[in-house]
This record gives C-alpha cells, sequence and structure tokens, in this order.
C-alpha cells in the first residue's frame, strides 16, 4: 500500500517504510543534514534535519522519521527554519571556525550550510572546546577539535569496513571521536571516512596543505590496481595528480574507494618517474631522444628476429596496461612473427590455455555479489586481494547469506565465516575433489569417475550441505587459486560443483585489465576477441627457456612474475631488454632501453573489469617529461618495424579496431569460465609428501603493482610492514622455533633470515610468506617447496 | 529520613525486618502470583485490570502502565523482556532503593507477573551504579525467591518459566532513560537511541521488551491481589493508586512518604515536618530536578498528583519533591541543576551536547557576578533550542529548570546581573 504525503506543498506517493528524508530527496527538496548518510545507519544525532510535521508536538528528524499516510511536511517553513538555525548555531559554537587553514575549506558541509542556516556573528563568548589530535596512521589526519560527532567514521567502521576502529568516548560536551587508545585506523578502506567526514576533523594525510580544493580540476578516470576498475575522480593541479576522489558508480565502486585506489597517485608522482628515454651505452646509462631510442629499439628487434629467429623475442606485460596497449604490443610481436606474449606474470598453470572458451570473468555482474545468499570462496586474501568486492561480499553475509572458504590461509574476514576448510595449496585440489563428490552424493548423481575415492572431510560435507541451499550461489576463485600449480585442476573440479549445486563459477581477477589483455589478444595463440593467431610461449615458458630479446611492458619481473629469481635470471641473459615504464627500476640492471611510458592517469584507454565492463578514460593529466603514451610509442615502433597496421591516430581507434564498436556486447559474448575439463588428480598426498614444507605466497595489498608499490604513504601503513613468515606453532615446535623467532627459509638457490610469527589457523606443513617484495625476492615460485630452521 | 508506609508499596513497614521473604508473605505477598499461575488468568484480563487500575507510570513520565502493556507483541514468537528500570538518578528522587531495601519482593512477584502477562521468559532489574549495597540486596532477595520457587523454570509446577537478572550500571544518569539503560545491558555505552522503534518492538537485544519503573512494578501485585477498582480508589480518577513522595530540601523529617496520589501538597509538608526552623516556604520542585520550578502559592493549592501539577506548569515526574525555603537564590540553585545535566549530557546529539554546557556557563556568569543584561534572553533561546529537539528527553529535562526558573523568578536573575549580588540574604542551600 502506497502512501500519499505532501511535503513543502508537492505531493508524492512512497513506500510504507520511506523516510521523511528519502521522500523529500524523491522531490528533489534538499533537507539539510549531517550524520545523515545513504550508505549508513540512521544515527538522528545531528538534528539538522529537523522538519515541521502537521500534528507532531516538535520538530521531526527528517532522516529518521518514517512516513505516515496523510503526512504534511514542511522543511522550510518559520518553525522548521528556526529548529534549523538552532541547531547550527550549537554546531559552530564549539566549532574552530578555521576555514582559512582547513583542507576541508570550499568542500565542507558545515561551512556550506553554515552560510545558509549560520547567523553572521557569533553570541557565544566562553572559551571553545579543544581536543587532542589523534594518530590514525599514515593516511588520515586529524583535527577532532573541528568534529561535529555526526560518528559516520564510527558507523563506516562498524557497517561498512566490518571493523569498528572508531568509537565515540567520554561523555557530553568531552565527548570525542577517536579510535582505541595507541590504535592507528588500519582497515584497507580507511580513506572512505575522509570522504563520509563532513567537516574538516579527518581529512587526507598526503593531501596536507596541498592544494585549496577549488584549484583543482576534477578528471574522470578509473584504477588498475584490482579486477573492480574503481571509478574514479582524479584532481589535478598543474599537470599534477594531486588526489583521487571516488566518482559514485553505484555497480561498481558505490560510493567507496579502497586506499589502494585513492593514495597509489603518490607513486605516479614518485622520484623514481622515468621522464626520458634512456640507453645503456657501455655499460652506462646516458638518456637519448624518442627518435633515436625507438630506431634503435626497432634494429635491434629485427636483428633478433633474423639472426635468432622471431620465436626467441618475448613480450611480458603487466596485467594493468590498457587494453590498447595490448593490443598494439600483441600485433607488434605477431607481426614480427612472434606469438610470445603474455601478461599472466604470477599465474604458474597454464594447462587450461587450450581448454577455455573465452575469458574468466566474474560469472556475474558485480552488484549481484551483494545479493548472494551463498557463496564459495576458494584461495584468496579477500579483503586484500579485493577490498571491494570482500565489502560487497560482506553485506550479503550482513543479510543472511552464508560465506564459505577453501583456503590455505584464514584471515579476519570481518564478516561469520558458515565454514571453511583450511587445507595446504596442495590439499585445496583435494579439498575440491572432495566437494565435489559430496554435492553429487547428496544430489544422488552419479559421482564423476575423476573424484570417486577423494576424501570427504566433515569441514568439506558442511560446506557441501551449504551450497545446497539458497537461491544465488556463487564458487569464485581467488588469486591464491590462480596463482597455484594446480589452478587447472581447481578450475575444472569448481566448474563441476557450480553445476551440482546451481552455482554461477566466477574468477575474482588478480589484476586491473585481466580480462582487457585476453580480449585483446595479448596472450598465446589467441588474438583479439579469441581469434585464430600465432601461438608461442606463455609468460611461464618465456621465462623457463630463457629468449634473447624481451620487450617489457608495464612489468617488473623482479616483483611481477611467479618466480622472480627465475624471470630475473631470464632477464640478465637476454641480449636485448627494452622496457616501456613509467619507472626507473630493477631493469637498470638489466635493460638495454628504458622507454618512459605513461601511467593510467597520462593516456587514454579502457579497462575491463572482472563484470565485462568496458571502461575507457582520458588522460587526467598530461605525460610527465618526454613520457609518451605506450599506444603512440608502439604503434611508432611498429611503423619504424615497417609493419602494416601500425597507423591509428588515436587510442579510441585503436580500441575500435582491437574490439569492434560493439565491443560491450561483444565482450559480454566473450566472456566463458566453461573450460574442457582437464585430468583431475584427487589423492591426498601421502605422508611422506606432507613432510615437505609448502608455501603459501600471497601478494600483499600494497606490493600488487609498480605503482602501487611507489605510493609512499600507503608504504606506511601497516599492511604494507615487511613480510614475515608465519606456521602454525606445532611446526615451529617440531622445528625448534620460537614465535617471533628468526629462521633461515630456503626455497631453489635462494635463502632469507627472516621473523617467523605463530599462526595456528594454518594448515600443518605450511610457511605463509609473501611475495612481490624485496625481502622475499631471492626466494622463488609463489608456491612450492622450501625449507624452515632456526637461525 | 522518615518512611511513611502505605498499603501498596511499603505494606510491610510495620513488621520487623519488613525485606524478608516471610514478611512479605505474610501480608499476603506471592498470592496474586500463585492466584495467576494456578488459575492460568489470560493475559488480556491482566492488563484489563491494570488499565481498571489507572497505574501510571512512575518512573517520571507517568504514561499509562496498561497501555503500555498492551503495546507489547505478546504472541510474537522467539524471546522478549521485562526490564525494571531502577537506575534512579534524578536529583531528588531516592524512592525505589527504598522499595528495593525494605520490599524487594513486591517488585520480584510484580515483574514475574509482568513477565507472565507478556509473554517474557527473562527480567532484568537494572540498579543504579552508586548504590551498590541495594544491588546486593536484591540479589539476596531474588535468591531467596528462587529457593522458594517463584523463580526458575516451571514455576510453582505451573510450567511457566521465568528468571530474574539483576544488573547494576555505573552511575550515569543517561543510563535512566529506557533505551539507553537497554543499551548499557548490552554491554555498549550507554546513549539512548532514537525512537522508532520503540522498545516495544526493538528493545532489549532487538526483541520486544517492556520497560517499567520499580514503584510502578512493585504497584502489581497489590492491584492482582486487591483488584485495580481498589487501586484507583486510594487515589483519585486517572492517577490511580498510592504514590512514594521524596521529599527533601528545607523540610524538619525529609523522607519517603507513600501517599495516596491527589493528597493535598499543604499536607504532604505537614507529614515531613514542616519548613526547617520555621521559615518560609519560597519554592518546590515538585518531580524531580528536571521539573519546572513552582512557587509557594501555587504549589500551595496543588493536591500531589500528575493532573494537578501538570495543570499548575510543572510535572509531577517521579514524585521527588524538593523544598525550597526563602534562604535560597535561585541563581545559585540554577547554576547547581545546570551543572547536572551539563555534566550527564551523553554527547549524542547536538542541541544537548553543545547547549547544556552553554547555559551552565551562562549561569554560572550571574552566578558570579559577571552576568550580562543579554544573557537572560540568551538562556531563554539556548533553552528553547535545546527543548524538544533532542532524542531523548534529557535535553528537556535541562531545558526545563531553566525555563521554570525564569519564568517564576526573572527578577532574582536580573538583580542578579545588575548588583552582582544575591537578592536574599542567605545564599546557602
Amino acid at each position: 500500500m502506497a502512501l500519499n504525503i505532501e511535503i513543502d506543498g508537492q505531493q508524492i506517493e512512497v513506500e510504507p517504510g520511506t523516510t521523511v528524508m528519502d521522500a523529500a530527496h524523491k522531490l528533489g527538496i534538499y533537507i539539510p543534514h549531517f550524520c545523515y548518510h545513504k550508505k549508513l545507519s540512521i544515527a538522528a544525532n545531528c538534528r539538522m534535519c529537523l522538519v515541521q510535521v502537521e500534528k507532531a508536538p516538535k520538530p521531526l528528524p527528517a532522516c529518521a522519521t518514517p512516513v505516515s499516510d496523510g503526512m504534511k511536511v514542511m522543511t522550510r517553513s518559520d518553525y522548521a527554519m528556526q529548529a534549523q538555525k538552532g541547531v547550527m548555531e550549537f554546531l559552530l559554537i564549539n566549532h574552530p571556525l578555521d576555514c582559512p587553514i582547513c583542507d576541508q575549506g570550499g568542500e565542507c558541509q558545515l561551512q556550506d550550510l553554515a552560510v545558509g542556516y549560520g547567523g553572521s556573528r557569533s553570541v557565544y563568548a566562553e572559551p571553545k572546546r579543544v581536543v587532542m589530535e589523534k594518530n590514525l596512521g599514515p593516511l588520515v589526519s586529524t583535527d577532532m577539535t573541528r568534529c561535529i560527532h555526526c560518528t559516520r567514521c564510527v558507523r563506516f567502521g562498524q557497517e561498512i569496513a566490518g571493523v569498528m576502529e572508531m568509537g565515540q568516548a567520554f561523555r557530553g560536551e568531552h565527548a570525542e571521536i577517536m579510535p582505541f587508545i595507541d590504535k592507528t585506523i588500519d582497515s584497507e578502506l580507511s580513506g572512505n571516512i575522509i570522504d563520509l567526514c563532513p567537516v574538516g576533523a579527518l581529512t587526507s594525510k598526503p593531501f596536507r596543505y596541498a592544494a585549496r580544493s577549488w584549484e583543482l580540476s576534477r578528471r574522470k578516470g578509473v584504477s588498475p590496481h584490482d579486477s573492480l576498475g574503481s571509478n574514479l575522480q582524479i584532481q589535478v593541479k598543474n599537470g599534477k595528480v594531486m588526489r583521487v576522489l571516488p566518482l559514485e558508480n553505484e555497480d561498481v565502486n558505490e560510493c567507496w574507494l579502497s586506499d589502494r585506489d585513492r593514495f597509489s597517485y603518490e607513486g605516479l608522482n614518485s622520484e623514481d618517474r622515468l621522464t626520458k628515454p634512456m640507453i645503456r651505452k657501455d655499460g652506462a646509462w646516458v638518456e637519448a631522444d624518442w627518435q633515436e631510442v625507438l630506431s634503435l629499439v626497432a634494429s635491434k628487434l629485427r636483428e633478433i628476429q633474423v639472426k635468432h629467429g622471431a620465436d626467441q623475442i618475448g613480450a611480458l606485460a603487466a596485467p594493468a596496461q590498457t587494453t590498447e596497449e595490448y593490443y598494439l604490443l600483441q600485433k607488434l610481436m605477431r607481426g614480427l612473427g612472434s606469438g610470445n606474449i603474455d601478461h599472466r606474470l604470477r599465474q604458474s598453470d597454464f594447462r587450461l590455455d587450450d581448454k577455455a572458451h573465452g575469458a574468466f570473468w566474474l560469472g556475474m555482474p558485480v552488484a549481484a555479489l551483494n545479493t548472494l545468499d551463498r557463496f564459495l570462496i576458494v584461495g584468496s586474501t579477500l579483503r586484500k586481494d579485493h577490498p571491494l568486492l570482500a565489502l560487497r561480499l560482506r553485506q550479503a553475509v550482513r543479510h543472511g547469506a552464508g560465506m564459505n572458504l577453501i583456503n590455505p590461509v584464514v584471515d579476519d574476514y570481518l564478516c561469520k565465516v558458515a565454514n571453511k576448510s583450511v587445507v595446504s595449496p596442495e590439499g585445496m585440489v583435494a579439498a575440491l575433489a572432495g566437494l565435489v563428490r559430496a554435492l553429487a552424493e547428496s544430489k544422488g548423481e552419479a559421482v564423476p569417475a575423476m573424484v570417486v575415492n577423494a576424501n570427504v572431510t566433515p569441514e568439506i560435507k558442511s560446506i557441501a550441505e551449504s551450497m545446497s541451499g539458497g537461491e544465488n550461489k556463487g564458487i569464485f576463485l581467488g588469486n591464491l587459486a590462480q596463482h597455484h600449480p594446480r589452478y587447472a585442476e581447481m578450475h575444472t573440479l569448481a566448474q563441476e560443483a557450480a553445476r551440482l549445486c546451481g552455482a554461477a563459477l566466477g574468477v575474482l581477477g588478480d589484476a586491473g585489465n585481466a580480462l582487457g589483455a585476453v580480449a585483446a589478444g595479448a596472450i598465446p595463440g589467441r588474438g583479439a576477441m579469441g581469434a585464430q593467431a600465432v601461438t608461442g610461449m606463455n609468460a611461464a615458458q618465456m621465462i623457463a627457456s630463457p629468449r634473447k630479446a624481451y620487450i617489457l611492458m608495464g612489468a617488473e619481473p623482479e616483483f611481477d612474475c611467479h618466480d622472480p629469481v627465475a624471470a630475473l635470471a631470464a632477464m640478465k641473459q637476454a641480449e636485448f631488454v627494452v622496457a616501456l615504464s613509467p619507472f626507473k627500476h630493477g631493469a637498470l640492471d638489466y635493460a638495454d632501453v628504458l622507454l618512459p611510458v605513461a601511467p593510467f592517469t597520462e593516456t587514454s584507454g579502457t579497462y575491463i573489469n572482472a563484470e565485462g565492463r568496458l571502461q575507457s578514460f582520458n588522460g587526467a593529466v598530461k605525460p610527465l617529461g618526454e613520457t609518451r603514451p605506450a599506444w603512440k610509442v608502439l604503434r611508432v615502433l611498429g611503423n619504424l618495424l615497417n609493419l602494416s597496421g601500425f597507423d591509428q591516430d588515436s587510442s579510441e581507434a585503436v580500441r575500435a579496431e582491437a574490439l569492434g564498436q560493439d565491443a560491450q556486447e561483444r565482450m559480454q559474448r566473450f566472456m566463458n569460465n566453461r573450460v574442457e575439463p582437464i585430468h583431475v588428480s584427487a589423492a591426498v598426498p601421502e605422508e611422506m609428501e606432507r613432510a615437505r614444507l609448502e608455501r603459501i605466497g600471497e601478494v600483499p595489498i600494497y606490493q600488487t603493482d609498480a605503482i602501487v608499490r611507489r605510493a609512499s604513504s600507503l608504504q606506511r601503513t601497516a599492511d604494507a610492514a615487511p613480510p614475515v613468515a608465519r606456521a602454525s606453532g606445532m611446526l615451529l615446535e617440531k622445528l625448534g622455533i620460537q614465535g617471533g623467532g628468526m629462521a633461515i627459509i630456503r626455497q631453489g638457490q635462494g635463502s632469507i633470515v627472516i621473523r617467523v610469527d605463530r599462526d595456528d589457523c594454518l594448515p600443518a606443513n605450511c610457511v605463509r610468506l609473501p611475495g612481490a617484495h624485496a625481502v622475499t625476492a631471492s626466494l622463488g615460485p609463489l608456491f612450492g617447496e622450501l625449507t624452515m630452521e632456526r637461525a | 529520613m522518615i518512611l511513611q508506609g502505605g498499603p501498596v508499596i511499603f505494606n510491610t513497614m510495620h513488621l520487623p525486618e519488613p525485606w524478608k521473604l516471610s514478611t512479605y508473605e505474610s501480608t499476603g505477598g506471592y498470592s496474586a502470583l500463585k492466584k495467576i499461575l494456578a488459575e492460568k488468568t489470560p493475559a488480556e484480563n491482566i492488563i484489563a485490570e491494570v488499565k481498571t487500575s489507572a497505574l501510571r507510570g512512575r518512573g517520571g513520565a507517568g504514561f499509562p502502565t496498561g497501555l503500555k502493556w498492551s503495546f507489547m507483541p505478546r504472541q510474537f514468537p522467539g524471546d522478549k523482556y521485562i526490564v525494571c528500570n531502577s537506575d534512579e538518578g534524578e536529583p531528588g528522587t531516592f524512592k525505589d532503593r527504598d522499595i528495593m531495601r525494605y520490599n524487594p519482593h513486591a517488585l520480584i512477584e510484580g515483574m514475574i507477573i509482568a513477565g507472565y502477562t507478556l509473554g517474557a521468559k527473562a527480567g532484568y532489574n537494572y540498579i543504579h551504579g552508586e548504590i551498590f549495597d541495594i544491588y546486593e540486596g536484591m540479589e539476596h532477595a531474588v535468591e531467596e525467591a528462587r529457593a522458594a520457587g517463584y523463580l526458575g523454570d516451571n514455576i510453582l509446577g505451573s510450567g511457566f518459566s521465568f528468571n530474574l537478572y539483576n544488573h547494576h550500571g555505573y552511575g550515569a544518569y543517561i543510563c535512566g532513560e529506557e533505551t539507553a539503560l537497554l543499551e548499557s545491558i548490552e554491554g555498549k555505552k550507554g546513549q539512548p537511541r532514537f525512537k522508532p522503534p520503540f522498545p516495544a518492538s526493538f528493545g532489549l537485544y532487538g526483541k520486544p521488551t517492556t520497560i517499567n519503573n520499580t514503584e510502578t512494578l512493585a504497584s502489581i501485585p497489590y492491584i492482582m491481589r486487591e483488584g485495580g477498582q481498589k487501586f484507583l480508589e486510594l487515589g483519585k480518577p486517572n492517577n490511580g493508586g498510592t504514590k512514594l513522595f521524596s521529599v527533601s530540601g528545607h523540610v524538619e523529617k525529609p523522607g519517603n512518604f507513600e501517599i495516596p496520589l491527589g493528597t493535598p501538597f499543604s499536607e504532604l509538608l505537614k507529614m515531613a515536618g514542616g519548613i526547617k526552623g520555621g521559615r518560609k516556604l519560597k519554592a518546590v520542585i515538585p518531580g524531580g530536578s528536571s521539573a519546572p520550578v513552582l512557587p509557594a502559592e501555587i504549589m500551595m493549592d496543588c493536591t500531589m498528583d500528575f493532573d494537578s501539577i501538570a495543570k499548575a506548569g510543572s510535572m509531577l515526574g517521579s514524585g521527588a519533591v524538593i523544598v525550597m525555603d526563602e534562604t535560597v537564590c535561585m541563581v545559585r540553585a540554577l547554576e547547581r541543576l545546570s551543572y547536572f545535566y551539563f555534566e550527564e549530557s551523553c554527547g549524542q546529539c547536538t542541541p544537548c551536547r553543545e547547549g547544556t554546557g552553554w547555559m551552565y556557563r551562562v549561569v554560572h556568569r550571574i552566578e558570579h557576578g559577571q552576568g550580562r543584561p543579554e544573557d537572560l534572553e540568551l538562556l531563554d533561546r539556548v533553552a528553547a533550542n535545546i527543548a524538544g529537539r533532542t532524542i531523548c528527553a534529557l535535553g528537556d529535562a535541562a531545558a526545563m529548570p531553566v525555563q521554570g526558573m525564569l519564568k517564576h523568578y526573572r527578577h532574582e536573575f536580573e538583580h542578579h546581573i545588575e548588583h552582582k549580588k544575591c537578592l536574599v540574604q542567605s545564599g546557602a542551600v
């Protein structure tokens, strides 16, 4: 039954349960407010939204008052205005009114509303309240004297981030918003409280005093740091990115940003930026002009092609380049006659390459994650890999969804986990096999031959029971699964499990534009949109059988590859390495030419996120120094190599050539998680085998890509602390190592001395040791055997 | 301090060891419960009886108890709670502690009957944190009742189970606000919730909950034993029963007095021994510190019941009668009251957090000879901007004393501002 109400003389029909605030919003009537936020629970504590309601004995807060039939609301009557102005006066009496030195100035809700509702002079003649600053860590700066106690930051922690890191201590006038004593804000979503704060109490620490908001131009952008592709508002002054804010997109990032997306821009302005092309001459690096450098690159590539065969050239692209760049890179490579191109640098199992039917994707729209009833995450450090996808899944759990896990690690997911099976990386295949068996048995279907002997543990049985219920279901393969040496088997089994329980199968995606790379053909054997193409080596093969020449696009093999040691060795033995990169990096040791190419803020291009959404963007700022967009560099290189089809005059033209005019529809058809099943070995590893120690090598949240690794504030967060090894107490005891003590860890040829912390959630005989970090770069693959002894 | 017994609450007072279970039983205690359980009296009959009695909430608001009980969704499946608000923190009020000290079983029986009526299997008695001995005494009484089979599973073989838990707070005034009290029981910071939803639908742990004052619940056994009509007839229409009045201030014999609602104030004053030292009555705060003050001439015409005091422009509140004689400086009295609300504001919503401190500081400065001519208008405005604009009633409670004092004693404030000293001779309270 719809309710008819009247607000400021305008009639509207709304659903029961609607608040006056919502109804007014529908009518386009603005009611001033501070504590109300559409994504947070109602607090009704600021009292700014008091309105007059006919027959009500006192003004009512619009945000918390449900409408009733026939209600008459006056938001601008004298009575309402008097209430609103009264509240504004109270808000201002203890506010420092230090707008001229406040970073929020110009974009402050209190400042804006004070113009309309505040008095022109204060009659408050008492000393004002002063509140001590709090240290919230490297990202959020505080001026708590400005706080108006709206508790948005508190509610964000409780309701959205999933962890209450802020609270209101003390009473009355002494009330203070603060973190737990001596604790910083460590959530991977902490930056959102800056946006939520309606005053200048919480502001961005990296941006502090850097610019006034009205000096900034606002440009749209897309974040490359994870598979979500958060929409960005990139704020620019004098050709420099000054800060990044979320651009609201309900289907993608809602109004949130992860800290990684928000603060990575500092990496763009890092000292490491390469601003001129450079050539190694007689062992020394010298700057050169583009013409000279590109001619050199073209002639070297030709030389190697002629001397050793095109097959001796390999191209490794970081998985967060633009689709246009991938397209031209693969076109260049294939034009040279080489099919050696890949972007899946951290992947180690490529057995599905000829079994897949399309590009792996999330299996459902991002927004559908909130509506899941049951889901299973296989192999993921979810919050750190996908901060905002994790947020959506957490919302689903809050609304009653059952979360299941098959994982080698247990982190705090900040929500209820219904069932979990914690197994070693090797054991994950067996666990999934057990799940398939349990699901088949419970459904009364013939158990597939490959899992007939699989072991169904009680945990797996519970997961199977959970996944048998519910309507909207998903099974998602995370980054740990994608990088796993037996990914192909896991994908095959997950596909079967999903079929049996009626769930969608999804791949969370380990990088910003992995789908764009696949769509553009930056993958062996498949051209744009899966077209037939010259086949060649995948990323692992190019490392395992070193090539004579490498083209690196955005990649820093010493951090970005599954096996950094082997990757570095391959680079070092090569005759010729050309690195297209925004940064000077390890390539200084092994490359011959460095080409400064634009990061995502300095070029136009297209990213395709995990749900297959094409998001094109323009450069937000001009390329730094002599930096050029990589697509232009590749186009010129194609010309210099006399290859045909390198005369696109814009990135749009490249995109049209790569993806066609109806790119979004084609993409939708191209995405497919179905694979031809491959042979699965479901056996639980023998006891003898189990005596080996296995590495669980995740990629830490602030080590994912070259830009993030150089974002200085992010690098000072708790999440960016140098990695330590973790192992169960049982294992530590067996090895005679004290929790928190030092150990020698050997993997392959490398060894490091590192602190080992006790983590009893880990499976026996596993050492959790992150990769993609200088501390562990000398060790080898993310997964595999290692040894550990007391140092 | 004296205790004036009465038929409803202090009905054991004339006996030795009035707090004991056996004493209570000897005056008919627990007979109402036994009868209800034996006859399986339908809940609606009990509610009807309470409605007949015209029992009104004794915690301050005076809301009809029968009506409140009828809001409870009794058929709602799952847990429901009855909560007793013994967080007596209003300055001037000291009646609930004496109920728990001298007749705890009246409260326990009342809560069991309420639990039975409202479908609650558990009750919480939230006791003010600064009266720990009362909490211990109450714990003892609950154990007595449990041992006698009045509490626990399958009470007296009736199949009805009810458990009662005493919970003591830590002395915050705001935890006497019913939703802040619920938050506090849940282990959270005591801050009022925004209503709606009301506790009857979303209360303790999110379950339907009825919250009544100690005195209210302690009146229930009498009503069920003697009938609602008899209770009503103790008082006057719409103001049933007797009520405890905590008389304090400038009287010869301060104390708790159980008298019928509708008793003239002059009689109550007489019971309390009249004004101390034979001085003249100046003013009375009739219902706890948040009630607006009433001058002597108005007060002497009032009878002590909800309607009469409301008509006079104040409120009966919790029945805390603060008597002030001619030596009281109203500026100083208000300064003390305003300081209390400033100190006890929870800080959640803007008008109360910011406004209570402002009011206190202005009154403080007037009292200390630094008042400004515009200060009284400022106080009027600040009080008006707090009243009715806050999440809970603390804002009103802070504003009403200011408004009451300025209404009746504005000249004293003006005198203070102009002459930088008191109008009355002795400023001692």
